[in-house]
């Protein structure tokens, strides 16, 4: 399959546009279960509150969230995919930069020293672009996360040693869940990192805090470790906006890497109830967004 | 836990009578500041035009589009999606905004601290809570960008809103030294080693 770099361009700038209006439905199933399990009023009231905007957004075609984050696109490449990379990648960036000013956008991207915003929601490394390859035949994925800063503040690592032990990464998820109170828009999904190198841990865990609902860590500690967290920060109290109340996570998510002997190494990236992401697979049979 | 509705701005008694679980619902005018702002007008020492004496501030940038300026609209800018971002990187300003400018309303997300809940008691003013991520419905309640400030600061200038029935927005923080924020921070950090002891976390 011969990938149109045009039509790459086009995607971006309609997924960024439709991941901010869309929730998933992952996401919307995950508000029910939440209004079900809530036993506080004011959780309640706030869920409900939540809830409605979702069908105001659908209603008034508008944005769920002013935040138009960080942009972030995955990039899966399958088998027998033809494309120019380097294209591809400037193809994007035209894009995230359309979809900003032809909506418009607000422009949530700065330069990190001077500050100054280019209207355009790009800028050196920005957007994000993660390239990855699976096994599909002719096929090309792209997925779009505009990622909220209030959650994205709510990012930490630490570098733990093994006589730390596993109890010490729970310790550290459940204490920053704790620190973060409301401040990173709860319910939230707590997105963990363990092993691999610092760099990797980060990753790891902004993949956790990205991935749907329903979703179960491939390795099998790990997964055990996502339940005993997803229960134990919903036993904290915080609650829908710090406000006080069970919802305080959908879920936790834990992705794992190999590590070094001498290291243990915790990272914790949150998202928050906004949580948005849109997707588009490009196939010899045309394009199917999601 | 009474309902009010305001009409803004208000005086110092009025901000006093707001306690702690009490609703309110704006009304008229509201002001949109956030962190370049504010970094501007206290540590950098700018002043703006607008009068925000008795006055709500919400901590929000905009998703605004291009209009024609018109009686009732100097800004040039319609509403997209208007929003409510993190309050707590605002705190260290919440001081000023009270003294310098007579702000008496403080409308956010997540709460703020020790110096923001001290400024309200001494100057007599509230923080708001309104439901983050909400935005949709938030920009329901915004009839018009009346007019804006220091709009080389964009998104991050100083909006002036006018506004209809927005809320209702709960009072987490208050006059008289209640903070909602740091109860629910308090129980949550008194069952930590419970919630730990049982997953092997200690």
């Amino acid at each position: 399959m011969q990938v149109d770099i045009k039509e790459i361009e086009e995607v971006a700038k309609t997924l960024y546009i439709r991941a901010l209006k869309l929730l998933p439905t992952d996401i919307k199933q995950g508000f029910e279960r939440l209004m079900r399990d809530e036993t506080s009023t004011t959780g309640k009231t706030v869920l409900g509150t939540m809830v409605e905007n979702i069908a105001v957004a659908e209603r008034t075609k508008n944005l769920l969230c002013q935040d138009t984050g960080i942009p972030i696109y995955n990039i899966r490449i399958g088998r027998d995919v033809s494309l120019d990379g380097a294209a591809m990648k400037e193809a994007i960036r035209r894009g995230c930069e359309r979809a900003t000013k032809e909506h418009p956008l607000r422009s949530s991207v700065v330069h990190p020293i001077t500050r100054k915003n280019e209207q355009t929601s790009c800028g050196i490394g920005v957007p994000v672009i993660n390239i990855d390859f699976d096994e599909r035949p002719e096929t090309l994925e792209i997925e779009m996360i505009p990622k909220g800063s209030g959650s994205e503040n709510g990012s930490f690592l630490q570098m733990l040693i093994p006589a730390d032990g596993v109890g010490a990464v729970k310790r550290f998820v459940v204490d920053k869940v704790i620190e973060c109170g409301g401040r990173v828009c709860p319910p939230t999904i707590v997105g963990v990192g363990i092993g691999g190198t610092s760099d990797v841990c980060m990753h790891l865990a902004k993949v956790a805090a990205t991935r749907p609902l329903g979703s179960k860590c491939s390795d099998e500690e790990g997964a055990k470790i996502e339940a005993q967290l997803s229960e134990a920060v919903n036993e904290l109290g915080i609650g829908p906006q710090g406000l006080g109340g069970r919802s305080t996570s959908f879920r936790v998510h834990v992705e794992v890497a190999a590590t070094h002997i001498t290291m243990n190494p915790v990272a914790v990236n949150i998202q928050c109830h906004s949580a948005r992401r849109a997707s588009a697979t490009i196939t010899p049979g045309g394009i199917a967004f999601a | 836990m009474a309902h009010h509705v305001l009409d803004m701005p208000i005086d110092e008694a009025q901000a006093r009578a707001l306690k702690l679980g009490d609703t309110v619902t704006l009304e008229k005018t509201l002001f949109g500041i956030r962190d370049a702002t504010l970094i501007a007008m206290f540590d950098k020492d700018r002043r703006t035009r607008f009068d925000l004496k008795g006055h709500a501030v919400i901590h929000t940038a905009p998703n605004v589009k291009k209009a024609d300026q018109r009686p009732g609209n100097n800004s040039g800018y319609e509403p997209v999606c208007i929003g409510t971002t993190t309050s707590m990187r605002m705190e260290r300003f919440t001081k000023q905004l009270m003294q310098r400018e007579g702000v008496r309303v403080i409308i956010g997300k997540g709460g703020m601290g020790p110096a923001t809940l001290d400024a309200l008691k001494e100057f007599g003013g509230v923080y708001l809570a309104i439901v983050g991520g909400a935005a949709a419905l938030e920009t329901t309640w915004i009839e018009e960008i009346e007019d804006v400030d220091m709009d080389d600061l964009h998104p991050e200038s100083l909006w002036k809103f006018r506004i209809k029935g927005f809320g209702p927005l709960l009072v987490t923080m208050d006059s008289h030294g209640g903070s909602m924020h740091a109860e629910v921070n308090a129980s949550a950090a008194a069952k930590r080693a419970d919630v730990l002891a049982r997953i092997g976390g200690l």
